[in-house]
C-alpha cells in the first residue's frame, strides 16, 4: 500500500513539475513581450501617428501629384531644452502650401558658449494624425548637430505635407526639442 | 479508496515549534495566517499615512507637512495598500481556502510557498526604508511620484524611487511565485470528482487572478527595469532626448495596472457569492453565468489599458477604441451582479456580519463600477482625470470593492479558522461603522472632483474646504473603527463560543465538513465529489 | 426605460434644490465654452444613468433584503436548480440593458463628445503655445497682432501665506492666483499647443473643459472658445513634483477691443523692457531687482535663504558656480559658469532665457552673487546678457 501511495505522489510531483514548466515559460513569455513592446510601440507610434511622432528616416521625394485645390498651414515652433546654450529658431513661423509641393524652411542655431556643443532635435507633430503625413526629405534632426563656439548655422528643412492628409485638417504644428546630445 | 490516499506529509510530521515554525512552514494554514496577519499589520502602515494625510487636508493651508513628504505618503500609501495590504489578504485566503474547497492535502508547491511569503516583509521594508532614511539624511525619503511611477519625475526623483522599483521587483516575484502555486494546485490536486465546472466560485477567481498576475506581472517589472536602468544605467527608454518617449511607460504601466485592478477583485468576488449563498440558504445563481464572465472580464481587462490617461492625447480612433471596449466591461459586470442579486432573490435570508459585509460590498461597489463607467467617456473623463472624482471613484472600486469584500470573507472563515465564533455585536458594529464613514469620506470627494480639485495637491483653495474637512473628519473615524476589527480577530483567536464544524446553516461546501478549526494536516483521506 | 427616467429626473429635481440652497458646488463649474457645456451635458445625462440603475438595483435590493428573510419566515424558493436555458434567457437580461445603455444611450453622445474635443475641422482664429515648467507656466501668442508675445505665469500668493503653520486671513483666491493672467478674446476658437521641458505637466481650467497632458520634447493641442468675459481660475492636475499644487493658471477673457488694447500695452511692456537692457544699472538697483526676480522664480528650490533643497537642489550660498568667474579671456561667458546656468540650465534646472528679460537675468545673478551669504563683488550688466544670449 505504501509503494502505492508513493508512485501517486510521483505521479503527481510529475504532474505538478510539467505544469510549473510551462507556466515558468509563460512568465519568460510576457517578460519578454514587456521589451517587445518598445519597438512595438514605436511602429505602432508611426503607423497611427500617437503621440505626434514622426519617422526619423528621409522620406523619398513625392512623386504624389500636387492637390493645387486646398491650403495647408505648417507652423513652425522650437524648444531649446535645459542644459544646451543655443538660440535657435525657425526663419519664418508657418508656411502655407499645397499637399504634395516640397518647401524648404530655414531654421537657424547659434551656440552661445564658449564651448563645443552637441544637440540632437527631437520633432513632434500635432495633431498626431497628421504626423505621418508630413514628410521630411531632409532635415537636420536625422543626425546629431555639432557647433563650435559662437558658430551660427542655418539648417535647412526640406520637406512636404502627404495629399492623403485627412481633409479636415487645415493646420499642423511642427516643433522641434532641441536636446543637448546624449551620449552613445 | 486506497488508490486517493496520498500519503504528502512524512517530511513534516512533526514541525518546529516557536520562530522557526514560521520561518520554515510550508503548511499551507501556517502560510496562509502569516499572509493575512501581514496584510492586516500593512494595512495598519497604510492606512496611518492616509489619516496623516488626511490630517494635512482638513483645512486649507500647510498644517503638518512638507509638499516633499505629502507626495511621497500617497505613493507609498497606494503601493502598500495595493501590493502589501490588498493582495496579500488575497493570497492569505487562497492559501488557507484553496486547498480545503477542493479537497486537497495541502498546496501543491508548499516550499515555493513558503518563498512567496518571505518576499513580502523584505520588500514592505524596502518601501519604507528610505522614510527612516532621510531622517538620518540619507537620500531625500520615499518614491514621491505617486504610485504610478511616471517619468520623467520617476527619472528626476532620488532614492526612494529605487527603492520603490526593487520593492516592486520583490513583490512581483512574490506574486508570480504564488500564483503558479495556485495554478498547480487547482489543476492538479483537485478531489477526484471534482471538474473544473463544479470548482468553488472562489477557487475560480483565483485560477483568472493567477493567470492575469502572470500574464502582467512581468510587463510591470520589465517597465520598471526600464526606468531602472534609465536612471543609473544611460538608456533612453523614456528620454526624448535619446528617442525615447516617456509616454511609452504609460502604456506599459497600464497594460499591468489596469488587469491589476482585477486581479485584486476576482477573488473577493469569487467568495462573496458563497457568503451570500451561504446566508441566503440557497445555491448560488447562474454559476456558469459568473465562471464566463470572470473569464471575459479578464480578457477584457487587457486590452483597455489606455483609458487611464486619455489626457496624454491619442489620435481619435484610439480613443473611441478605448473608450468602448472599457465600456464593455460593464456588461460581464452586469451580469455578475444580476446573478448575486438573484442569489438573495427568495432565500432565507440573515444578517450575520459576514453577510451584512456582503450586501453592503455590492451596493458600493456598484457605486465604484457604475462611476467606472461614466470614467471610461473621453470627453468627461478630461474633466475627472487626476481630480478628486477619481480618487473617490477607485476607492469605491478598492476600499469598498476589495477591502470590505476581505472583511466580508474574514467574518466568514474566521471561525473555521480559528474554531471560535467572533464577537457578532463587535462585528456588526465594525460594519456600520465602517460602511458610514467610509461614504462619508468619499462621497465629499465626488464632489470635490467635479468642482474641480485636483488629486494629489497638499494644499487647495478655499472654496474647497467644507468638503474636505468632512471627508477628513470621516476618514479618521473610518480607519479608527478598523481597531474593532482587529480586537475582534485577536479575541476570536485567543478564544471564545466553540464553532460548529458547519458554522454557519446554510454553509456548502469541503471546508464545511471538517472540524473547526480543521486538523494541521486538512485531507488525510481525500474526499470524492460526487 | 421610462420608468428610468421618471426616477432620474426626480433625482435631478431633487439635486438641483440642493444645489438652489448651499453653496457647496455639486457638480462642474458653469461651462465657459463649447467644449465645457458638451462635457457637462454628457456628464449629466450619464449621472442620471448610472443613479438611475443604481437605485433600481438598490430597490430590488432593499425589497428581498426586507421581505425574504428568515426572521420572517421565508422559505428559500425550492432548491433547483435552473435549467441553462432559463438562466441564459435571464443572464442576457442584464447584459442587453447594459449593451443599450453603454453603446447607444452613452455611446452615441459620447462618440460625438469625443469628435468635438479633437476637432480640428473648424479653423481656428489664433495659436497660443503653453510650456509647463517646475512649476510655473509659459505662454507664447504664436500669430496675428500678438505674435510674440511671452511670459511666464508665477504663483502670486503671499509666500508666508503658504507657509507651514500659517494662521491668518488667507486671500480669496489663495494658490488659484498669478502675477501675469493669460489673456485671451472673447468669442475666437484657440488652438492651444502643449509642451513642456522637464517632467509631465496638465493645463486644466475646469470652465473650459479641455485638459491636455503636456509632454517634454513633445506637442500635443487642444483648443478652447470662451463664450463670456471673466477670470477662469484651473490648476495643473499632473503630479509634478513638490510644486505640483502651486501652479495655477489664471484666464482673463476680454471682449476683442479689450483684448486688443491689451496686445498693444503688452507689446510697449515688453518693447520697454528690452530696451532697459541697455540703460547702465547700478549695484545696489540690480541687487534689489534681483532680490524680487529670486524670491519669484528660483526661492521655491533653492530657497529663500540660498541653502537650496540638496541633494535635488543645490544650495547657493557658497557654490562654486555662483562665487565662480563667468566671463573668459576671449570675453564670451564660460561653459557651466553662473550665467550659463542661468540662460541655459541643467537638467533639473530650467533655461530662463526663454523666461526672463536681459535686465532680470542680470539682477537675479548679481543678487545670488553679492547676497544669500556669497559676496563676490561683482556685477553684471543686462547689456553684457543681451551680448551674451547672441
Amino acid at each position: 500500500m505504501k509503494n502505492e501511495a508513493l508512485t501517486v505522489k510521483e505521479q503527481i510531483d510529475l504532474k505538478n513539475k510539467k505544469l510549473v514548466t510551462k507556466l515558468v515559460w509563460l512568465v519568460i513569455g510576457s517578460l519578454l513581450f514587456a521589451f517587445a513592446l518598445v519597438p512595438l510601440y514605436d511602429v505602432l507610434c508611426s503607423l497611427t501617428g500617437l503621440n505626434g511622432k514622426t519617422s526619423n528616416t528621409a522620406a523619398v521625394i513625392s512623386m504624389a501629384k500636387v492637390d493645387n485645390t486646398r491650403w495647408v498651414n505648417v507652423q513652425f515652433t522650437t524648444n531649446v531644452m535645459p542644459g544646451l546654450g543655443w538660440n535657435f529658431y525657425p526663419k519664418q513661423s508657418s508656411v502655407k502650401l499645397h499637399p504634395g509641393k516640397i518647401e524648404t524652411v530655414i531654421f537657424v542655431a547659434k551656440n552661445t558658449t564658449n564651448e563645443v556643443a552637441t544637440g540632437r532635435a527631437v520633432p513632434s507633430i500635432t495633431p498626431g494624425i497628421a504626423a505621418a503625413n508630413l514628410k521630411k526629405i531632409e532635415c537636420f534632426c536625422f543626425v546629431n548637430q555639432s557647433l563650435k563656439p559662437g558658430e551660427e548655422k542655418e539648417m535647412p528643412l526640406r520637406f512636404f505635407v502627404s495629399p492623403e492628409l485627412p481633409k479636415e485638417i487645415s493646420d499642423m504644428t511642427l516643433s522641434y526639442a532641441f536636446f543637448p546630445a546624449v551620449k552613445n | 479508496m486506497s488508490t486517493t490516499t496520498v500519503a504528502h506529509h512524512e517530511e513534516h510530521a512533526e514541525h518546529p515549534s516557536g520562530i522557526m515554525r514560521w520561518l520554515t512552514t510550508t503548511n499551507h494554514k501556517d502560510i496562509g495566517t502569516m499572509y493575512l496577519t501581514f496584510s492586516l499589520i500593512m494595512f495598519f502602515v497604510g492606512g496611518s499615512m492616509i489619516l496623516a494625510i488626511r490630517a494635512e487636508l482638513f483645512q486649507p493651508g500647510l498644517q503638518l507637512l512638507n509638499p516633499e513628504f505629502f507626495n511621497q505618503l500617497i505613493g507609498v500609501h497606494a503601493l502598500i495598500m495595493i501590493f502589501a495590504a490588498l493582495m496579500p489578504a488575497a493570497t492569505g485566503f487562497a492559501n488557507w481556502m484553496i486547498p480545503l474547497q477542493i479537497g486537497a492535502p495541502d498546496m501543491a508547491l508548499p516550499r515555493l510557498n513558503n518563498w512567496g511569503f518571505w518576499l513580502l516583509p523584505p520588500s514592505a521594508i524596502l518601501l519604507t526604508l528610505p522614510f527612516t532614511l532621510a531622517l538620518f539624511g540619507i537620500g531625500d525619503g520615499a518614491l514621491a511620484t505617486g504610485w504610478t511611477f511616471y517619468p520623467p519625475l520617476s527619472v528626476q526623483g532620488g532614492i526612494g524611487v529605487d527603492f520603490a522599483i526593487f520593492a516592486v521587483h520583490l513583490l512581483g516575484i512574490s506574486s508570480v511565485l504564488g500564483s503558479i502555486n495556485i495554478i498547480v494546485t487547482l489543476f492538479n490536486m483537485r478531489a477526484p470528482g471534482m471538474t473544473l465546472m463544479k470548482m468553488p466560485m472562489f477557487a475560480w477567481g483565483w485560477l483568472i487572478t493567477a493567470f492575469l498576475l502572470i500574464a502582467t506581472i512581468p510587463v510591470l517589472a520589465g517597465a520598471v527595469t526600464m526606468l531602472l536602468t534609465d536612471r543609473h544605467f544611460g538608456t533612453h527608454f523614456f528620454d526624448a532626448a535619446g528617442g525615447g518617449d516617456p509616454i511609452m511607460f504609460q502604456h506599459l504601466f497600464w497594460f499591468f495596472g489596469h488587469p491589476e485592478v482585477y486581479i485584486l477583485l476576482l477573488p473577493v468576488w469569487g467568495f462573496i457569492p458563497q457568503i451570500l449563498e451561504t446566508f441566503s440558504r440557497k445555491p448560488m445563481y447562474g454559476y456558469k453565468a459568473q465562471v464566463y464572465s470572470f473569464w471575459a472580464i479578464g480578457a477584457l481587462s487587457v486590452v483597455v489599458w489606455a483609458h487611464h490617461f486619455f489626457t496624454a492625447g491619442m489620435p481619435v480612433p484610439a480613443l473611441l477604441y478605448f473608450m468602448y471596449s472599457t465600456m464593455a466591461i460593464s456588461l460581464p459586470l452586469a451580469v455578475l451582479f444580476f446573478c448575486w442579486i438573484k442569489t438573495m432573490w427568495k432565500g432565507s435570508m440573515s444578517f450575520e456580519t459576514p453577510m451584512l459585509f456582503a450586501v453592503g460590498w455590492i451596493i458600493l461597489f456598484g457605486i465604484g463600477g457604475l462611476t467606472g463607467l461614466m470614467l471610461a467617456d473621453v470627453a468627461a473623463d478630461a474633466q475627472y482625470h487626476n481630480s478628486y472624482f477619481v480618487v473617490a471613484h477607485f476607492h469605491y472600486t478598492l476600499f469598498a470593492g476589495g477591502i470590505m469584500g476581505i472583511m466580508a470573507g474574514t467574518y466568514y472563515w474566521l471561525p473555521k479558522m480559528t474554531g471560535h465564533m467572533y464577537s457578532e455585536k463587535l462585528g456588526k458594529l465594525h460594519f456600520w461603522l465602517t460602511a458610514i464613514s467610509f461614504n462619508l469620506t468619499f462621497i465629499p470627494q465626488f464632489f470635490l472632483g467635479l468642482a474641480g480639485m485636483p488629486r494629489r495637491i497638499p494644499d487647495y483653495a478655499l472654496q474647497f474646504a467644507e468638503f474636505n474637512m468632512i471627508s477628513s473628519i470621516a476618514a479618521f473615524v473610518l480607519g479608527f473603527s478598523q481597531l474593532l476589527f482587529v480586537y475582534n480577530i485577536v479575541s476570536c483567536a485567543r478564544g471564545g463560543k466553540k464553532a460548529t464544524d458547519q458554522v454557519w446553516e446554510g454553509a456548502k461546501g469541503l471546508e464545511w465538513t471538517l472540524p473547526s478549526p480543521p486538523p494541521y494536516h486538512s485531507f488525510t483521506e481525500q474526499p470524492i465529489v460526487k | 426605460m421610462q420608468v428610468f427616467k421618471k426616477i432620474g429626473l426626480g433625482l435631478a429635481a431633487m439635486l438641483a434644490s440642493l444645489n438652489a440652497c448651499a453653496e457647496y458646488a455639486w457638480n462642474f463649474p458653469l461651462p465657459a465654452t463649447p467644449m465645457a457645456t458638451d462635457t457637462l451635458h454628457v456628464h449629466n445625462k450619464f449621472m442620471l444613468i448610472a443613479m438611475a440603475i443604481f437605485v433600481v438595483v438598490l430597490v430590488i435590493m432593499i425589497y428581498a433584503i426586507f421581505s425574504h428573510r428568515k426572521s420572517k419566515n421565508f422559505k428559500p424558493v425550492t432548491d433547483k436548480a435552473p435549467s441553462t436555458a432559463v438562466e441564459i434567457f435571464w443572464t442576457l437580461i442584464p447584459f442587453a440593458i447594459l449593451l443599450l445603455i453603454d453603446f447607444v444611450i452613452m455611446g452615441i453622445p459620447a462618440y460625438h463628445s469625443v469628435l468635438m474635443m479633437e476637432d480640428t475641422r473648424d479653423k481656428a482664429t489664433m495659436v497660443i503655445k503653453i510650456t509647463g515648467s517646475q512649476w510655473r507656466w509659459q505662454y507664447e501668442y504664436m500669430d496675428g497682432d500678438a505674435q510674440g508675445i511671452k511670459f511666464i505665469s508665477n504663483l502670486s500668493t503671499p509666500k508666508e501665506q503658504t507657509e507651514k503653520g500659517y494662521q491668518g486671513v488667507k486671500n480669496e483666491h489663495y494658490l488659484l492666483e498669478v502675477d501675469n493672467h493669460l489673456v485671451l478674446p472673447v468669442g475666437e476658437k484657440v488652438r492651444v499647443l502643449m509642451t513642456s521641458t522637464d517632467v509631465l505637466h496638465n493645463w486644466w481650467v475646469p470652465q473650459f473643459g479641455s485638459s491636455r497632458v503636456a509632454v517634454p520634447g513633445f506637442i500635443r493641442e487642444t483648443w478652447v472658445q470662451i463664450e463670456k468675459a471673466g477670470t477662469y481660475r484651473g490648476q495643473c492636475k499632473e503630479l509634478c513634483g513638490k510644486g505640483h499644487g502651486y501652479m495655477p493658471v489664471v484666464v482673463d477673457a476680454l471682449p476683442m477691443a479689450e483684448y486688443k488694447a491689451w496686445v498693444a500695452t503688452k507689446k510697449e511692456e515688453l518693447a520697454k523692457a528690452s530696451a532697459g537692457a541697455d540703460k547702465v544699472w547700478t549695484k545696489e538697483d540690480l541687487i534689489a531687482n534681483g532680490k524680487l526676480v529670486y524670491e519669484k522664480n528660483c526661492a521655491v528650490c533653492h530657497q529663500i535663504t540660498g541653502a537650496g533643497l540638496p541633494p535635488a537642489f543645490p544650495p547657493l550660498t557658497g557654490s562654486k558656480i555662483a562665487n565662480g568667474p563667468i566671463f573668459g579671456a576671449d570675453g564670451k561667458y564660460l561653459k557651466d559658469s553662473h550665467l550659463d546656468r542661468v540662460l541655459n540650465g541643467v537638467r533639473v534646472m530650467p533655461a530662463w532665457k526663454a523666461m526672463l528679460n536681459d535686465t532680470e537675468i542680470a539682477s537675479v545673478i548679481t543678487y545670488e552673487r553679492n547676497a544669500l551669504g556669497n559676496s563676490v563683488g561683482d556685477m553684471l550688466q543686462p547689456s553684457q546678457v543681451k551680448e551674451a544670449r547672441q
